[in-house]
């Protein structure tokens, strides 16, 4: 179990992380969401022993280790532009952790070369050992990054951005190949990403981050469901901000037949499986995004429909909740 | 930009450089070696064994075999410390890799003789224990490390900062230790530039006039490098010596080119980040 507790971190003056509490348990796959410059990367690093924090402690199963540097800490760190080492082929890349262990612990070049074959066949790139990085796509690059890290047999992985330079339909395959592979190994995880969606899909639990501080932990049902703050129910899903502090996911907003508040259609386009409407609220008279199914006929542009919120969400004390929804 | 007129320029500006470095560059090589077998090959090989000039050779080789490894492990040293550490001083520390660049070779002679000697901060001292430094080959070795310190620093510095420190933190979080991340991480990654660094270097070392004339003392036989020994034999007329031995340092500066050019054609195509 990794347990932080009280970590800040400051930069001459910018204090990217202000107190972070935080458990993770064994066998956990946990996401570290947030916007650019939220501190995901530097709460990432200091867990591994790539930096160091001002105060607080990091523990694992209850030993202290805040002050072991990376390399004592029994890590697998998956760095976000991969950090492959270009001179060397694949297979010695996935191979160097156990090459460089004393003489003692080192096992035999033969056993090396079989150990990093092996994990080039968990990572489905059996037939590149003897390729150099250069000569590999992103998507394959980043696997053997993870394979490279699981060679010395972590205690834990810890992956900043993983799928942050593939594009989307890469990201979408190795997402779903990293979730089997978690299933498989059983492995404590924790990823950093800004993207709520492959948060939301992969993670077992999910901890927002804003401004250096942790605003909500929680499964992804929880996260969207229940956000604990304006700024988890703002970042994670679309939301609408109605004046009083009120928001309303577009989902959560029904046309109705007869009494209801009036709409006055603006713009309606496909998303998925839903219609997206877009209308002047008249009695506020801002602007609502709300979706109706894509089975019903939409409303035309001009209309003037009923709608009525299904599931409203009160945050107070936060005047930035009055501001009208872009 | 019309083809036609795009074409006109690029012709004249290819035949201006072109007839730049047929100038400046290729007629003086021409004139080295035409000078120096205008008397024969013979004469041109009398001039090269003759013991003076022998031993002008050996001083200059042992000079650039001392300045060279100096400066590979101080330019390895000095990039490794800016690049991946942060510490008090390091702006100060780069401008003053870059001071033997902006200072004349010749001032830099001159501390030298005002450092060590015999009328020196440190003359008495030295007199006294019988060690001489200005007007020996200490001084010249001395003279031709702070010449030829930049080199494989300034090579290295701009390279490793674009490389930054992912590799080696990858290698650190891998188990490895801090010399077997160097020797096995950082050097890999810079070994062409260190190469073309350290070509330079040797370059500069075995062609340096202005530092070394000043603390060597003229000493025939004794303190003389190569380039000292072709201005004595050019002042004394004995033109077929003089462009003998220029030849054989427009020998040296042509391999270096060669090298040069093999290095780049490695260091380019293949050198590139592969992270991202
Ligand atoms: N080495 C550093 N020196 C100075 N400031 C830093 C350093 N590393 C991070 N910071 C600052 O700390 C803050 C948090 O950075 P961090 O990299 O943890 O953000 P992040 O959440 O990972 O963002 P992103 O999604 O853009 O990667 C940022 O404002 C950043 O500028
Ligand atoms: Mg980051």
């Amino acid at each position: 179990m990794i347990r932080l507790e009280g970590i800040t971190k400051t930069y001459g003056t910018y204090a990217a992380l202000q107190g972070i509490d935080l458990s993770v348990r064994d066998g956990e796959f946990l996401a570290l969401l947030g916007p650019s410059g939220s501190g995901k990367t530097t709460l990432l690093r200091i867990i591994a022993g790539l930096a160091f924090p001002d105060s607080g402690r990091v523990l694992f199963n209850g030993e202290d280790v805040t002050q072991l540097k990376v390399a004592q800490r029994k890590v697998g760190f998956v760095f976000q532009h991969y950090a492959l080492f270009k001179h060397m082929t694949i297979a010695d890349n996935v191979g160097f952790g156990l090459s460089v262990r004393s003489r003692r612990e080192r096992p035999s070049a033969a056993a090396i070369r079989a150990r990093a074959h092996e994990l080039l066949e968990l990572v489905q790139l059996a037939g590149l050992a003897d390729r150099y990085p250069a000569q590999l796509s992103g998507g394959q690059r980043q696997r053997v990054a993870l394979a490279r890290a699981l060679a010395v047999e972590p205690q834990m992985l810890l992956l900043d951005e993983p799928f942050g330079a593939l594009d989307a339909k890469v990201r979408k395959t190795l997402r779903r190949w990293l979730r089997d592979l978690h299933r498989q190994m059983g492995l404590t995880s924790i990823f950093v990403t800004h993207d709520q969606e492959e948060a939301l899909e992969l993670a077992d639990r999910i901890v927002v981050m804003d401004k250096g501080l942790i605003e909500q932990v929680g499964t992804a049902e929880q996260v969207y469901m229940e956000p604990a703050s304006a700024f988890v129910s703002d970042f994670v899903g679309e939301t609408n901000h109605l004046p009083g502090g009120f928001h309303v996911r577009p989902h959560d907003i029904e046309i109705v037949e007869g009494e209801g508040q009036p709409v006055r259609v603006e713009n309606v386009f496909r998303k998925g499986g839903n219609w997206r409407i877009e209308g002047r609220h008249q009695a506020l008279g801002q602007v609502i995004e709300f979706d109706l199914d894509a089975q019903r006929t939409p409303p035309l542009v001009g209309a003037l429909v009923q709608v009525r919120p299904q599931r409203l969400k009160a945050f107070t004390g936060n005047p930035e909740d009055f501001h009208e929804h872009a | 930009m019309k083809p036609v007129s795009s074409g006109g320029v690029r012709a004249a500006l290819i035949l201006a450089t072109l007839g730049f470095l047929a100038l400046f560059l290729f007629l003086p090589l021409v004139v080295v070696f035409t000078e120096a077998l205008a008397k024969g090959i013979e004469a041109y090989a009398l001039a090269l064994v003759e013991p003076d000039a022998l031993s002008a050779i050996r001083l200059t080789l042992t000079v650039a075999a001392i300045a060279v490894p100096v400066n590979l492990v101080f330019g390895v040293v000095a990039a490794w410390a800016i690049t991946k550490f942060e510490f008090p001083g390091k702006s100060l520390l780069i401008t003053l890799i870059d001071l033997p660049f902006s200072v004349s070779p010749v001032v830099a002679g001159l501390i030298y003789v005002l450092v060590f000697g015999a009328q020196g901060w440190l003359g008495p001292w030295l007199t006294e224990h019988d060690i001489q430094i200005v007007f020996a080959v200490p001084g010249i070795v001395l003279a031709t490390v702070f010449v030829t310190f930049p080199f494989v620093a300034r090579e290295l510095i701009p390279l490793m900062l674009e490389q930054g420190s992912a590799d080696e933190e990858a290698a650190l979080s891998l188990g490895a230790s801090g010399l077997q991340t160097f020797l096995r991480v950082t050097l890999p990654n810079v070994r062409w530039g260190l190469l073309y660094g350290v070509l330079l270097c040797n370059a500069r070392a075995m062609g340096e006039f202005g530092a070394v004339s000043v603390v060597s003392g003229h000493l025939r036989g004794l303190t003389n490098t190569m380039p000292l020994h072709v201005e004595i034999l050019y002042n004394e007329y004995n033109f077929v010596a003089a462009f003998a031995v220029a030849s054989l340092l427009a020998a040296l500066a042509l391999l270096t080119l060669v090298l040069k050019s093999l290095v780049e054609a490695r260091f380019h195509p293949h050198e590139r980040r592969t992270g991202s």
